[in-house]
């Protein structure tokens, strides 16, 4: 499954698609904010606010939420624009399980894949074996038995499923705490207990091995799921998020450049309170994004237990 | 002697890989010295060689333009302080770029090194390749290199000499203390070009 630094081998020509590559490109996008746009000029408002990629999709997750029925791929049309008009790279989702809208994205040159549960899972049982692909993929997680079993099935980055559309940003603090909650507990652990985490898992035991000794998963980790002020994305960097994806957040907002902005310059000085604040003064509460307390969902409604 | 102090430019990006790596070289080489990410003016006021990494190049040059770290780093580099640029940090010391895709790019640049760059020049990330590059100043062994959406050096002047070269396109460059690279040494086990870059500082 793992492939070492050093090859033996001399590669004279080049090799495409390789662990390397795609762990690579997530490690690229750390420290920096993904933002979920829907169009064109949402796309190049997101450039200018600094995001270090976009999520194209056909609506922001509030509005999937809104909506109900089935939410699919984005139109191709409209991720093909986007990706002739700005320079960072572009990402889309397709539903889990289903490997042919991700041959699709793979095709039409989308920079990474994200299999999410935000749109209706077209398989109930399994994930997309990701290894096969040449492009990366992301994978939400709300514990660290879903990171690792994402990982063990080709995710080249994690993120939290938090809960989407929400602007809520507590389900996603839960989840990146289950997650690096449960690594300080391997980091203690004999082989035999994380033998017994292999099993309970269901992952390979030389992947629990080198997460316990890295101490941390072994690729990106980004906080995803109600993120919607600088505050918010600096909470989540605080609780060791690589990096922050932000969904409806930005464009749900009345003020989206400030507010992308804004989080973008959050993430970076997340470790000093006057930047965040300097952050937060550029944006207004009043024009945040209406909340959604989790609470009042119905169990059909929650997106994160979807593909576990 | 007093103690080498390394800064990797720390907006977004590759950035805990290189200080790993510079602190690992630091010690190869037996250089009293220590590598730290920099995110304000005070530290990278400090540093004695900085390191631009791999990241989106548009991202890192907006957050440290608005922090006024570029005006800060172009005064370095022009009293001589040793900077190395991976990937979007080849991008961000160029005097000249443009996307392949695009066209004319919106986004800060240092416009420090004679260089002409095209960003996205091998494609999308499906295109990103690992391949054995030979880079002469690092002697015989091939280094291996990781481009990932990768920029290229359509052409150089001035004092700017080509360091490598694939397929035809300029890969890495040396600028007297700038040093340039559109891989990442980073992410592989090769310590070479971290050490010849660490030697410039000495």
């Amino acid at each position: 499954m793992e492939e070492t630094f050093t090859q033996i081998r001399l590669r004279q020509k080049p090799v495409h698609g390789t662990v390397v590559l795609k762990r690579g490109f997530a490690k690229m996008q750390k420290g920096g904010v993904i933002m979920d746009v829907t169009n064109v000029e949402q796309a190049q408002i997101a450039e200018d606010a600094g995001a270090v990629a976009v999520m194209v999709l056909d609506k922001l997750p509030a509005d999937v939420r809104k909506a109900g029925g089935v939410a699919r791929m984005c139109d191709i049309k409209i991720i093909e624009e986007v990706m002739d008009h700005i320079t960072i790279p572009v990402m889309a989702k397709c539903r889990i399980g289903h490997y042919m809208e991700a041959k699709v994205l793979e095709s039409i040159g989308v920079d990474m894949i994200d299999e999410s549960e935000v749109l209706t899972p077209a398989d109930e049982h399994h994930h997309i074996n990701k290894w096969e692909f040449t492009v990366p993929f992301v994978n939400g997680a709300r514990d660290l038995g879903e990171a690792l079993r994402r990982i063990a099935e080709g995710a080249a980055m994690i993120r939290t499923k938090g809960e989407a559309g929400t602007g809520n940003v507590a389900e996603a603090v839960k989840h990146m705490k289950a997650v690096m909650g449960k690594i300080r507990e391997l980091q203690k652990a004999n082989d035999e207990q994380l033998l017994d985490v292999a099993r309970e898992y269901k992952v390979p035991f030389e992947l629990v091995k080198e997460t316990a000794k890295l101490g941390r998963l072994p690729v990106v980790n980004f906080a995803a799921g109600g993120i919607a002020t600088p505050a918010d994305a600096a909470l989540m960097m605080w609780l060791g998020a690589d990096g922050i994806f932000v969904g409806s957040g930005i464009f749900k907002s009345e003020d989206p450049l400030e507010r992308g902005k804004a989080i973008v310059l959050a993430t970076t000085h997340w470790e000093d309170p006057t930047v965040v604040a300097e952050a937060s003064r550029m944006v207004t509460e009043k024009k945040s994004m209406v909340g959604v307390d989790i609470k009042t969902l119905k169990p059909e409604q929650l997106m994160q237990f979807r593909g576990l | 002697m007093k103690s080498l102090r390394v800064g990797v430019l720390g907006v977004q990006g590759a950035v805990s890989e290189h200080v790993e790596v510079v602190n690992d070289t630091l010690k190869i080489m037996g250089i009293n010295g220590v590598c730290e990410t920099v995110k304000n003016l005070n530290q990278l006021k400090e540093v004695d060689a900085l390191i631009i990494p791999g990241g989106e190049s548009t991202t890192i040059g907006r957050v440290a333009k608005e922090r006024g770290l570029m005006d800060e780093i172009v005064r370095k580099a022009k009293d001589g302080t040793p900077i190395f640029g991976t990937c979007a940090g080849l991008i961000l010391l160029a005097k000249e770029v443009y996307d392949l895709k695009v066209g004319v790019v919106r986004q800060p640049l240092l416009g420090l090194m004679d260089i002409k760059v095209v960003r996205n020049a091998f494609g999308r990330q499906r295109e990103s390749f690992e391949v054995d590059l030979n880079i002469p100043v690092l002697g015989e062994k091939p280094f291996p290199a990781v481009f990932i959406r990768a920029p290229v050096i359509e052409k150089v002047w001035g004092k700017t000499k080509v360091l490598a070269e694939f397929e035809g396109k300029i890969v890495a460059a040396q600028e007297e203390n700038l040093l340039v690279a559109a891989f990442h040494p980073e992410l592989t086990e090769d310590r070479r070009l971290h050490q010849y870059f660490l030697k410039m500082a000495l």
